[in-house]
């Protein structure tokens, strides 16, 4: 049901972890429905510079999120705020139906950690339009 | 080593033997039972041999038994007929909360054609009460439908007290065999069990063939209209190498009965025993010793039992899991809610299933890769003792 790459990122997932200080951080899903994400994000001069998650879910669950911090890593976090499940899920070269939720959840998680950082950085928040507006 | 199958509940492997047994009713001896001629004579005779060995395996008449496509159709002849056969009698049907679909979804599309079900609930360990099936007792109450054995957490039910009081009370007892037959011995009178499913391909049979047990006197409405197969009340041309494979697969299971029910319980608990003592934070779910001598059912914290089970398949062990991304659905298991679980321990439930060749070498086998794909998906879990909504002293971790 899963495609090779699904199976590859859950296999062999990228950027498992915490960061020690995360510039920004996301936590969304819940236990009830059976989902949690949460991703760290290191921001360096607007550019995500690394990008850490731990995930309690399914395996699209932790695939999506392993995809959902190669796509944003090295990415401004204006970049960043423009994912989208369907990216993700199209990179994962598809995901069943049902599964469709986890690639929503891996987006709201990079959104959340992204927000965050924008949040403890008003600063930047300027920046981010003029980011935007190139 | 080779892949190693502990998803024995979800289905068996076909015995060789009773492959055998089925293989000249494809070609050979393929006569339509109802034909006139030898060839059809000759299926007859099968068949009739076939119900012998069924009727044989649960102390009933060979007269009794309604060769039907499996468990879920069985267990939809009984309610639906029962229900609307003694539609004139009452409305009321009492089940309990942890049946198989084929039980629930039935009785709920039931309600809508207006009768009214009561779905009892069960200990922490998945028991039915006596006391509380007699409590729901009115006089409108048709039918009781208790499973003999549950399918995921393994639990036995008291379904011989519960049929005792049924027929007390001049109410019909129908009992999902499914997952017991084969497992645990069954006796339809000393039970006091009215109608009995049962699905062949669960004990070493084919798929696509099943059985309904009906009590001589008891009358379901005709499930299916348009012949006289099955005294009428079923029509259709017989499966023939189906009914003639689980004949044969019933008969093996219930010779072997005491000996394959002693070797599995035996390699049960040493699965139950070294998960418990090999990885922190787990629990058993269901009864540590009234439960089907296959059944392993655990939950361990802090992981999914989907991202479990792709890993332990990863590793050639192929198990099974009450989590939501498994059912389809965002909810988990109906069954482990219904002990009581809250939902981030019943997501993380496994069920490994023993089967009559399940050998200690495979047991020993899981035990050693188990720990280490927890261990795993734990490091890469977002919950931990510390983030877990239940906290470090999770109850039911005890």
């Amino acid at each position: 049901m899963y495609s090779e790459k699904v199976m590859d990122h859950f296999s062999n997932p990228r950027n498992v972890g915490e960061l020690e200080n995360p510039s920004g951080t996301g936590t969304v899903g819940n236990a009830k429905c059976g989902d949690i994400m949460k991703m760290d994000i290191q921001v360096e001069n607007g550019v995500i510079v690394d990008v850490k998650f731990k995930t309690f879910g399914c395996g699209a669950a932790i695939a999506t999120s392993s995809m959902a911090t190669e796509m944003v890593k090295g990415k401004r976090v204006a970049e960043a705020l423009q994912l989208t499940n369907k990216a993700v899920a199209e990179a994962l070269d598809g995901l069943p139906p049902v599964k469709m939720h986890c690639s929503m959840l891996a987006e709201q998680a990079i959104h959340a950690a992204v927000e965050d950082y924008i949040k403890k950085h008003p600063e930047e928040a300027a920046g981010l339009e003029l980011t935007q507006a190139e | 080593m080779d892949r190693i199958y502990m998803d024995n509940a979800a289905t068996t492997a076909v015995a060789p033997e009773v492959l055998q047994t089925m293989l000249p009713y494809f070609s050979e001896m393929y006569g339509n039972p109802s034909s006139i001629h030898s060839t059809g004579r000759d299926a007859r005779r099968a068949v009739d041999a076939a119900r012998k060995q069924v009727a044989q395996a649960i102390g009933a008449q060979p007269t009794e038994i309604y060769f039907t496509a499996g468990g879920s159709e069985s267990d939809n002849w009984a309610i639906k007929g029962t229900a609307f056969a003694k539609r004139d009698k009452g409305n009321h049907i009492i089940t309990t909360a942890i049946e198989h679909h084929a039980v629930l979804h039935t009785c709920q599309w039931l309600e809508k054609q207006g009768f009214q079900v009561t779905y009892l609930p069960v200990d922490e360990y998945g028991r039915v009460r006596v006391e509380d099936v007699e409590k729901a007792i009115t006089d409108k109450t048709i039918l009781i439908s208790v499973m003999a054995a549950n399918n995921e957490i393994g639990t036995l039910e008291p379904i011989a007290e519960i049929g005792k009081l049924a027929h007390e009370k001049g109410i019909l007892f129908h009992t999902d065999a499914v997952q017991a037959v084969g497992a645990i011995p069954l006796d339809v009178n000393a039970m006091h069990i009215d109608m009995l499913s049962m699905s062949g391909h669960k004990f070493h049979g084919p798929k696509g063939i099943g059985a309904l047990y009906i009590r001589k006197g008891v009358r379901p409405d005709v499930f299916m209209h348009g012949g006289a197969q099955e005294r009428a009340q079923r029509a259709g041309t017989e499966n023939l190498p189906g009914i003639i494979g689980m004949g044969k697969a019933i008969e093996l299971a219930t010779q072997n009965l005491e000996a394959n029910a002693a070797r599995m319980t035996r390699l049960r608990d040493k699965l139950i025993d070294g998960i418990l003592a090999e990885i922190p934070e787990v629990r058993l779910n269901g009864h540590r010793t009234q439960r089907l001598p296959n059944n392993v059912n655990v939950s361990i914290r802090y992981i999914e039992g989907e991202a479990l089970l792709l890993r332990l398949d990863l590793a050639g062990i192929a198990g099974s899991s009450g989590s939501a991304c498994t059912s389809g659905s965002l909810d988990p298991s109906h069954v482990l809610l219904a002990i009581g679980l809250p939902h981030e321990i019943a997501h993380g439930s496994l069920r490994l299933s023993l089967g009559t060749d399940t050998t200690e070498a495979e047991v020993d086998e899981v035990l050693r890769v188990l720990p280490g794909i927890v261990k795993d998906l734990r490091a890469m879990s977002v919950l931990n003792a510390e983030t877990s909504t239940l906290g470090a002293n999770c109850p039911f971790m005890k």
